[in-house]
């Protein structure tokens, strides 16, 4: 399938034969479209515009359309699960950068050697790695854990950063992968001729080239980090330590109490950051996905 | 090429044999792979022969394993709770996975034309698989399938009173169900990078000999489109079993109502993480190692009836330049 870089001519470029589409159907189409899309979007939508509500309003009027507007939920959610918001939010924050700066480092070098280096049991490896894409990680939950455990390393972030540092992470070696075999080789021929070693040839050559690859790596990690559920559900399990996403879970613990214009705001704080990433990365997502087909 | 084609790319290889390697750069790749190896001796291989042990134990964290032989197996058999929630994530998978696919195939048919506000649509219908698997929109679920919630309200508009979709067992799982197909998105995007690939010349050759809209994606479409969703079904099957967040939290970690949204995964996290049976879930990580395993296997069996690989047939002989300069 197809990825990133190279000197293609895109086929786009060439001149389509003209459809012969009739008005209609066109009309009919972008008809069906429209609806979809608001379909799609408008829980997303009602989830905003809830957030803004006063709290007994939310269920008497389900309707988007309304101007009586309040950020009293923001303020009073902000603060309601014991501490502020902020601190989930920083928790967030410090593991996606973790998170990132590992998959960077770690997911580049395992490419750069399964792409451009031969060595004994290339294949092999590469096969295993392939493979762990599939794998479902509860096989290695317990272990996983008990090794972390030992370490003494619960209600740390290491469980969940550490890993990131030795390209546990396939879909992004292969993603990576993918990308320098895509590179020409007269560049790689030229340095070597030149007498660069592999690490020049990696640093100063093969990283400044695959910028766009890093790039989707960076805004995947960060995704999938800061909506991460699992992971921080069993390693942080006191309230300091805890991420956007597991503070979200104290919202529906404490369902008795019910403030849903609280829980929708904070629901909304915690999808913006993601949200920004999507509009900011969305050229890169959609080239990572095309590529690997990771979610 | 995508991370399927690689492996069956990597296994005809190995029956072909070919020529002896020669690896002048042995050290320099092991260098660059030690992060790699590390990791998938210390995280990945290590931990699955553990676990694979760990099934034969009795473990609670607080003692050491004990070695307790077929135990675990035997109590899974008669695990009543256990089978359903493998029916309730066989049913969430065998469903959602397929509605999943073919809307996303469908969407994607109706975007690649070239049309206009194609950037648009795209985005507006990607942006929910990229939110979808979070702590907040589960939440959202809860409300928007729940007693007062939006579905009910837009069927009150036609004077039907709905259930609390989310509070009654026969309705839980279809909401979850529906989120997942609201996630068609990333799934819609391999799609149009697949039609983009099919070389225009046929549909214009068909159109020559006069062949519709039907014949034309019968004939083309569909066929060229095969390898693309046979990879999406494998990988979307196996994330698919794998679900957790949105069963936990829409049931508020308990899996009701009456099991009814007990994922695998979950039942699986309860055993381990509650109740402490670390042996006893590992036995069950492994279970459903095996499931997803045969569902991936009956896939590639069944691959042989219905995908068409180009290269595979005499017909087309430069199917393997196009095919790499795809994988550029």
């Amino acid at each position: 399938m197809t990825s990133v870089p190279a000197a293609r001519p895109a086929p786009r470029a060439l001149p389509r034969p003209r459809r012969t589409t009739s008005p209609v159907r066109s009309v009919l189409k972008h008809a069906c479209l429209v609806a979809l899309s608001l379909l799609m979007v408008y829980p997303l939508i009602w989830l905003a515009v809830s957030s803004l509500k006063h709290n007994e309003a939310i269920f008497t009027d389900l309707s988007i359309f309304t101007s009586d507007l309040t950020l009293e939920n923001y303020v009073y959610g902000w603060t309601s699960q014991q501490l502020p918001f902020g601190r989930f939010l920083l928790n967030s924050t410090i593991l996606s950068l973790g998170a990132i700066v590992g998959n960077l480092v770690s997911c580049s070098l395992a490419a750069y050697s399964f792409a451009r280096l031969r060595f004994a049991g290339r294949n092999l490896y590469f096969a295993i790695m392939l493979g762990t894409i599939m794998l479902p990680f509860h096989v290695v939950l317990v272990p996983q854990f008990i090794i972390f455990r030992e370490l003494g390393w619960l209600e740390t972030f290491l469980p969940l950063v550490v890993p990131k540092f030795l390209a546990v992470d396939s879909s992004f070696v292969f993603l990576m992968v993918q990308f320098i075999r895509g590179l020409p080789r007269e560049v790689f021929e030229a340095a070597r001729i030149d007498g660069a070693g592999h690490g020049r040839i990696y640093a100063r050559i093969t990283l400044p080239l695959m910028v766009p690859a890093l790039a989707t790596t960076t805004i995947f990690t960060f995704i999938w980090t800061w909506g991460d559920f699992f992971g921080p559900l069993i390693y942080l399990r006191t309230r300091e330590n805890f991420t956007v996403s597991v503070a979200l879970k104290g919202f529906v613990d404490a369902q008795s109490s019910s403030n849903y214009g609280a829980m929708f705001a904070m629901s909304v704080v915690s999808l913006v950051p993601l949200f920004f990433a999507f509009l900011v990365g969305q050229r890169y997502l959609v080239k990572g996905i095309a590529t690997t087909g990771i979610k | 090429m995508s991370s399927i084609g690689e492996l069956r790319q990597l296994a005809r290889q190995r029956r072909r044999g070919g020529p002896k390697q020669r690896h002048p750069e042995n050290l320099a790749g092991y260098v660059f792979l030690a992060p790699w190896l590390l990791g998938v001796v210390v995280f990945t291989v290590g931990p699955m022969i553990a676990s694979l042990l760990l099934a034969f134990t009795d473990y609670n964290l607080l003692q050491p394993p004990t070695f307790s032989g077929l135990d675990n197996v035997v109590r899974m058999i008669s695990d009543d709770r256990l089978w359903n929630s493998l029916r309730v994530t066989l049913v969430y998978v065998v469903v959602g996975v397929p509605l999943q696919l073919a809307l996303a195939l469908g969407v994607a048919l109706l975007l690649d034309k070239g049309m206009r506000g194609l950037a648009l649509y795209r985005s507006v219908f990607y942006l929910p698989s990229l939110l979808g698997g979070s702590v907040a929109i589960a939440i959202l679920w809860r409300q928007v399938f729940g007693k007062e919630g939006i579905v009910n309200g837009l069927l009150a508009l036609v004077g039907v009173e709905g259930p609390g979709w989310i509070s009654h067992p026969d309705y839980a799982l279809a909401s979850l169900i529906v989120l997942h197909v609201w996630t068609f998105g990333s799934p819609m995007i391999i799609f149009l990078a697949g039609l983009r690939q099919i070389p225009q010349m046929y549909y214009e050759a068909a159109q020559v000999d006069g062949a519709g809209t039907v014949r034309r994606f019968v004939s083309i479409t569909f066929p060229l489109l095969t390898p693309i969703i046979f990879f999406n079904l494998v990988l979307q099957i196996t994330f698919a079993f794998q679900s957790f967040t949105q069963a936990y939290i829409v049931s508020g970690g308990t899996g009701g109502p009456s099991d009814s949204t007990m994922f695998f995964t979950l039942y699986l996290y309860q055993q381990a993480f509650t109740e402490l049976r670390m042996g006893y879930a590992s036995a069950m990580a492994w279970f459903l190692l095996l499931v997803i395993a045969a569902f991936t296997l009956a896939n590639f069996w069944f691959s042989r009836f219905w995908v068409f690989y180009e290269e595979d047939s005499g017909a087309t002989r430069g199917g393997g330049r196009r095919r790499k300069a795809g994988a550029a």
